[in-house]
């Protein structure tokens, strides 16, 4: 039985509207002057989506930044509504697309816990009986009575998602809430996406941590430029979207962009040789990052992670991990140096970039490089790196 | 074996279709709740004198009018001492411009909420009228005092204050969800809404009596639903005359202006999230 049924959905996104009245009605004679009226702009986020869910089932969403799958959560839940076909859904559906909308910072963590939960579709009485689990998972018992413009951005953070995870809804709908909070929240997030799993709920989430998609949801579906590219088995798509690399048709065009940042090439060469050398397991490489900022971004920080192609992330390195960094406006080029640590096969390279509040953007398939040459008889390991072992006698 | 799972909920071209106006409204009544207790401490939080406050905005104008209006334009007040029958049109016009105001923004004003979450949209205006309503509370017991300070009330007409109120929030409602949807789709409303609420605080009777006209003029003036709001008050507090079929009229505009601001609203609302 289904949960969640899309049936060709299509989402068109104007472009360009009047936002005043004044404009409007500018506009509008105009219109009635010149017999001609100009197009208006428009883009389509969806085009023909359709896919179910089955009751209990979990479903992974994976793409780029701006493919659909934002979209896709919103007209399932109701935010926005499809330009044509029809969503449905069965039960009570629950979305943590952005942890803490709605929080107010000068509120306590108390009214907050009971103004957000009434906001995700709580009932007084719901809030209520969860109070306490919700407290005690957020374990910011102490500050329950303190406006919550004091706490740290972990506190409020951990709080609003305890707000969420105790809805107990038939569906849960999450959006890339993994990629804020320390190590200890994520795996708190991902303890309660796993109970409910169990519990028979039925999960869809949109990530670009690929391996715990991977782990969380069986089938996934590939979002690009708005239709499902793919759908199957986790492991298969991830692999595939993986190697799908970054091949932009049109390569005068910019990858990806978001806001005042365009990563215009991310590149994979061997060290000191031509982009066109195959790269042998061997050879130190060089990850460039080419980039253009349109203005500086204060706090500013870019990450370049390596995966396996089942999503492992094998390195992950960032440009404030040797001290403060600063980007300039306008294009430049990022560049790690990996010495020859891997072995060989293929391996998609991940771009990050954000400030602590904020990511950005992310995409974990801006490239794909494949590493050749002999693997000295053991395919299985993903770093070669060779530690000496020790022998000695116990007795 | 498609029973257990309960009804399929819709999302399509006309948005949910869960969402019929007043059963949304109704089933989103916790949401209200929240909404308006948020509003009214963060409005009372910080204010130890919130409540003079409250007082000083309807007091400083009903002595202002009582100078201007009684004294050198000589204005009639119906058989009743002017400052208590100013009191209660100022006390009348302060809900329903506050609350209008507060409505007309709400949408805007909470643009990440609407963006981010899916909540019976309906719920926001109609808690912005909640807030106000607090300071309405204040502003009665002062209207009560006044009434028996000048020695016309209470009678067993204040029985009928609860119609006064239902008709005043129905009126302040509509013009929220009217206002707060269109100002989602063109910023500059809001822009407007100060200037025409000035105007129509002097298309109201407020300072004078609604029946300083004749005949046709009467009954035309009482589109206006404020007219039949405060006739109806003053009756209530009073004992003025009965507005008699200025009410009937005012309660038909407020009806047409409910409804219909109801309608716009259900209809703007599926493309809230990507204007915002």
């Amino acid at each position: 039985m289904d949960r969640i049924e899309f049936d060709r959905v299509s989402k068109r996104y104007p472009l360009g509207e009047q936002r005043t009245a004044r404009e409007a009605i500018v506009a509008g004679a105009r219109a009635l002057t010149r017999r001609r009226r100009a197009e208006p702009q428009e883009i389509w986020s969806l085009r023909d989506v359709s896919f179910t869910v089955a009751d209990g089932e979990s479903v992974g969403i994976v793409g780029r930044n701006g493919a659909g799958k934002s979209t896709i959560l919103k007209v399932m839940t109701g935010i926005t509504a499809p330009t044509s076909g029809v969503s449905r859904t069965r039960g009570r559906v629950a979305a943590l697309l952005e942890v803490g909308t709605g929080f107010h910072p000068e509120l306590t963590g108390r009214e907050n816990v009971y103004l957000n939960g009434a906001i995700l579709g709580m009932s007084r009485r719901d809030i209520g009986r969860a109070f306490d689990d919700i407290v005690e998972f957020s374990g910011v018992r102490r500050f329950l009575d303190t406006p919550v413009k004091r706490y740290s951005s972990g506190m409020s953070l951990r709080l609003a998602f305890a707000v969420a995870a105790h809805l107990e809804p038939d569906v849960l709908v999450v959006d890339e809430v993994l990629a804020v909070g320390d190590a200890e929240f994520q795996r708190k997030c991902l303890g309660r996406m796993e109970q409910a799993e169990r519990e028979g709920r039925t999960l869809v989430f949109v990530s670009h941590d690929l391996d715990t998609l991977s782990s969380l949801c069986r089938r996934s579906l590939w979002m690009e430029a708005g239709t499902v590219r793919a759908e199957g088995a986790s492991s298969d798509i991830v692999r595939d979207y993986l190697t799908s690399g970054l091949s932009s048709p049109d390569a005068s065009r910019a990858l990806v962009r978001s806001g005042p940042l365009q990563v215009l090439d991310v590149r994979v060469r061997a060290a000191g040789r031509g982009a066109e050398a195959a790269l042998l397991r061997d050879d130190p490489i060089e990850i460039d990052v080419d980039f253009d900022l349109a203005e500086a971004v204060p706090g500013l920080d870019l990450a370049v992670y390596v995966t396996t192609r089942t999503g492992v992330r094998v390195l992950d390195v960032t440009a404030t991990d040797g001290g403060p960094v600063s980007f300039p406006a306008g294009r430049q080029r990022a560049r790690i140096s990996v010495p020859p640590i891997l072995n060989v096969g293929t391996f998609a390279v991940g771009v990050w970039f954000g400030t602590p509040q904020h990511g950005m953007l992310d995409e974990p398939a801006a490239a794909t490089f494949t590493l050749h040459g002999s693997d000295r008889g053991r395919p299985e390991r993903v770093l070669v790196y060779d530690l000496p072992v020790d022998i000695s006698r116990l007795d | 074996m498609t029973g257990d799972l309960g009804p399929w909920t819709e999302n399509s071209r006309r948005g949910m279709v869960q969402d019929r106006p007043w059963t949304a409204l109704w089933r989103s009544r916790d949401l209200i709740w929240y909404f308006a207790v948020r509003d009214v401490k963060l409005r009372y939080r910080q204010a130890v004198l919130g409540a003079i406050w409250v007082l000083a905005q309807p007091v400083a104008s009903v002595v202002v009018f009582t100078l201007v209006f009684s004294r050198l334009a000589g204005v009639s007040s119906q058989g009743v001492p002017y400052p208590v029958f100013a009191l209660v049109g100022m006390v009348s016009w302060t809900y329903f411009s506050t609350s209008v105001t507060a409505g007309g923004q709400v949408l805007v004003a909470n643009a990440s909420l609407v963006s981010k979450v899916y909540f019976p949209r309906m719920a926001a205006p109609a808690a912005a009228l909640l807030s106000p309503g607090v300071d309405l509370a204040v502003s009665l017991v002062l209207v009560e005092i006044a009434t028996v300070v000048y020695g016309v009330g209470p009678t067993w007409r204040l029985l009928a204050a609860p119609l006064w109120l239902l008709l005043m929030v129905a009126t302040a409602l509509g013009a929220a969800f009217w206002l707060s949807a269109l100002n989602v789709r063109y910023r500059d409303v809001q822009h407007a809404v100060g200037p025409v609420l000035q105007v129509l605080l002097f298309a109201s009777p407020v300072a004078y009596a609604a029946t300083a006209l004749s005949g046709w003029q009467e009954l035309l003036y009482a589109v206006n639903p404020m007219v039949g709001v405060i006739g109806l008050g003053r009756w209530s507090f009073l004992g003025t005359p009965w507005p008699g079929w200025q009410l009937l009229v005012s309660v038909v505009s407020a009806g047409v202006l409910l409804a219909s601001g109801a309608a716009y609203f259900n209809r703007a609302q599926r493309s809230f999230a990507d204007v915002i």
